[in-house]
C-alpha cells in the first residue's frame, strides 16, 4: 500500500511552497486556462513557442491544491527549452504513469524528476490534479478555443 | 440519549480504514443507513418484489399497500394536509425541475421575476436559470453577509409584484446556516409570489410542518435522511398540483390513453410517469420512522451540542478559518486552513480515517462570496461523537504539520 509519504514527497511539498516559473508570460506566442470542475482548480499556461517549435520560455498561474500546483510547476520545469516533440513524448510518459496499474514502476529514465507524482496513482480521485496542467498545456499548443478541462 | 446505541443500528460505522476506526464525517453529502432501512429493501426484494398500482397478484398488492404506507409516514411527517399532496421523485433535484418545468412553464413569463438566495446549492439555480432563459423571465438574487446569513433587508427591497417565485434553502449545505423561512414565506406570500422551500440538507435536522409554515412547495432527498439514494419527494399544495400540467408523460400517470387525447390520473400519481423507485420509497418511509423513533426535537438538541464542540475546538485552531458563522446553523463545519488546500486536507484526513469533503458543495457562488476556490467541510449526524471530532482536529494537526 502507498502511503501519504508516496504522494506528497518533499520534492511536491517544496514546489506547492515555491512553485517555479509561476506568473504570467508576455508576451507569449500560446497559452490557454484549464479548469477542473470537480475541485475548482484553475491554471492558466503561457508559452513562448518559436520557429524551431522550441518552448523558450514557459509559466503558469492559478490556484489549486499541492497536487495540481506541484506538478504545474515541475512540467513547467522539465519543459522549458524543450522541443514540441519532447513535450509530446513526456505527455504520453506522463499520462500514462498516472494512470498506470499500481504495480507498475514508473518510467524513471524517460520520466525524471516527474516521477515523483507516480504516488497519485493510488488515489483515483486526485489523479485528475496531477495531469491538469498537461492538458491544459496540450489546448496551449493545439490553439484550443476551448478550455481544458479533466472531465 | 444513547449514542453508542444509535451507533449499533448503523453497521457501516464499524469498520476500519487503514487500520484506524472510520470516522464518518460527510454527512452532508449523505448520511449512512440504518439496519432498519436496509432490511426493509432487503424485504421488498425478498418477499414482495413486483410493480405496484396495476398488478391483482398478491405481491403487487403487497408492494403497493408498502409504498402508499410511505406516502402516508411522509405526509405525517412533514404535516401535508393529504397524501395527494405527496409526491415521488428521484429526489431533491428532480422535485426542484419538476416545479420549474410544470408550474414554472405555466406561471412564468417575460419580465416576471424569480428570487433566490445567494447560498442556494446549484440545484435550486439552474432549473430557475433554464427557466429564465426559456421564457425571458429574471433570476435576482437575495444576498448575505460575511456570516453566511441572508440580507432580509434586501430581500425586502427585491420582492415586488414581479416576483413570482421565491426558492430559498432551508439549510444550506455548505455553510450550516438555517433560514428565516418562515418570516420569508410570509413576506413572498403578501406579494403574491409563490414559494420553493429546498429541504435537502434540513430535513433530518429541523422539524417542517408545511401548513404551519404555508410553504408551496417543499422538496427533500431520502438518502439526506438515512433512507436509500435515488429517491426523494415534492410536497405541494393540493391545489397547485391540480392546476400544473404533468411533468412527464407515461405510465401510472395516465386514467385513460387513446392516440387522440389522454386523460391524466389523479394526485399525485399524475406527477410519477413510469416504474417508480419502490424499493428506494419504502427504504425512505422506513428511515422517517427511524427518525421519528429517536425524535427530531432529540436529534437537533444533540446535534447542536455536537457542533458547539467542534466550533469551539475550530475556534481555537491555528490557521483554521470558519466558512459560515450565522447565529443559527446546524451540523456543518466548513473550513479553510492556511498553507493547505482543501483537497490536500481531504485526502491527508481519509488516510487517518476521517472522511471530510472538499470541494464547493455544489454551491460556487458561496465560495465566489468567500473568494475561496473550496472549503473543507466536516458535517454531522446524529451518530456522531466527541472523540470522532477530537479524531477530526488530531488529523487536521498532522495535515498542518506535514505543510509546516
Amino acid at each position: 500500500m502507498f502511503s501519504l509519504g508516496d504522494l506528497y514527497q518533499q520534492v511536491i511539498i517544496d514546489h506547492t511552497k515555491s512553485p517555479r516559473n509561476f506568473g504570467k508570460l508576455d508576451p507569449c506566442s500560446h497559452d490557454a486556462e484549464g479548469y477542473n470542475p470537480l475541485c475548482g482548480d484553475q491554471l492558466h499556461v503561457y508559452l513562448q513557442i518559436n520557429g524551431q517549435n522550441m518552448i523558450e520560455d514557459i509559466k503558469f498561474e492559478g490556484q489549486g491544491c499541492s497536487i495540481s500546483t506541484a506538478s504545474a510547476s515541475l512540467m513547467t520545469e522539465g519543459l522549458k527549452g524543450k522541443s514540441l516533440e519532447e513535450f509530446e513524448r513526456l505527455f504520453a510518459a506522463f499520462h500514462a504513469m498516472a494512470t498506470a496499474d499500481l504495480s507498475e514502476e514508473p518510467d524513471q529514465e524517460s520520466l525524471g524528476k516527474l516521477a515523483v507524482l507516480a504516488g497519485v496513482k493510488e488515489f483515483p480521485s486526485r489523479i485528475k490534479c496531477a495531469t491538469l496542467c498537461w492538458h491544459t498545456l496540450k489546448s496551449a499548443i493545439e490553439q484550443a478555443a476551448q478550455p481544458a478541462r479533466t472531465e | 440519549m444513547n449514542i453508542e446505541q444509535i451507533r449499533n443500528d448503523f453497521p457501516i460505522l464499524h469498520q476500519t480504514l487503514y487500520g484506524k476506526p472510520l470516522v464518518y464525517l460527510d454527512n452532508a453529502a449523505t448520511t449512512q443507513k440504518p439496519q432498519c432501512v436496509i432490511d426493509t429493501v432487503r424485504h421488498y426484494y425478498e418477499q414482495d418484489n413486483s410493480n405496484i398500482h396495476r398488478g391483482v397478484h398478491t405481491l403487487s398488492e403487497r408492494a403497493t399497500a408498502a409504498y402508499e404506507a410511505s406516502r402516508e409516514t411522509i405526509r405525517a411527517f412533514f404535516n401535508a394536509k393529504s397524501t395527494k399532496e405527496v409526491v415521488f421523485t428521484r429526489g431533491a433535484t428532480e422535485s426542484i425541475n419538476l416545479i420549474a418545468s410544470s408550474w414554472g412553464g405555466a406561471n412564468i413569463g417575460k419580465g416576471d421575476e424569480v428570487l433566490i438566495t445567494h447560498m442556494e446549492h446549484h440545484s435550486n439555480i439552474v432549473p430557475w436559470q433554464m427557466l429564465c432563459e426559456r421564457t425571458g423571465a429574471v433570476l435576482k438574487v437575495i444576498p448575505m453577509n460575511e456570516a453566511g446569513e441572508l440580507d432580509m433587508e434586501a430581500f425586502a427591497s427585491l420582492l415586488s409584484e414581479r416576483t413570482k417565485l421565491l426558492g430559498v434553502v432551508h439549510m444550506s449545505n455548505a455553510l450550516g446556516t438555517i433560514n428565516p423561512i418562515e418570516a420569508m414565506i410570509k413576506q413572498a406570500h403578501a406579494v403574491g409570489a409563490k414559494v420553493l422551500v429546498d429541504g435537502a440538507q434540513a430535513a433530518a435536522h429541523v422539524a417542517v410542518d408545511v401548513q404551519a409554515l404555508d410553504v408551496d412547495f417543499y422538496v427533500t432527498s431520502a438518502h439526506k435522511m438515512y433512507g436509500p439514494t435515488g429517491v426523494g419527494v415534492l410536497i405541494a399544495k393540493q391545489s397547485l398540483l391540480e392546476d400544473m400540467p404533468p411533468y412527464q408523460g407515461g405510465g401510472d400517470m395516465i386514467l385513460m390513453v387513446t392516440f387522440e387525447k389522454t386523460q391524466y390520473n389523479d394526485l399525485p400519481h399524475k406527477f410519477e410517469a413510469g416504474t417508480p423507485n419502490i424499493a428506494g420509497v419504502i427504504g425512505f418511509g422506513e428511515a422517517i420512522q427511524y427518525i421519528q423513533s429517536i425524535g427530531l426535537d432529540k436529534i437537533a438538541a444533540r446535534e447542536k451540542v455536537l457542533l458547539d464542540y467542534a466550533t469551539t475546538q475550530a475556534q481555537a485552531f491555528e490557521g483554521l478559518k470558519q466558512i459560515g458563522t450565522a447565529k443559527n446553523k446546524a451540523c456543518v463545519l466548513s473550513f479553510v486552513l492556511d498553507g493547505v488546500h482543501p483537497h490536500d486536507l481531504g485526502t491527508i484526513l481519509d488516510r487517518e480515517a476521517v472522511a471530510i469533503r472538499a470541494g464547493h458543495h455544489c454551491a460556487m457562488p458561496v465560495m465566489q462570496f468567500y473568494k475561496v476556490p473550496a472549503t473543507a467541510r466536516a458535517s454531522f449526524s446524529i451518530y456522531n461523537t466527541e472523540a470522532e471530532v477530537d479524531a477530526l482536529f488530531a488529523a487536521l494537526v498532522k495535515a498542518r504539520d506535514m505543510f509546516a
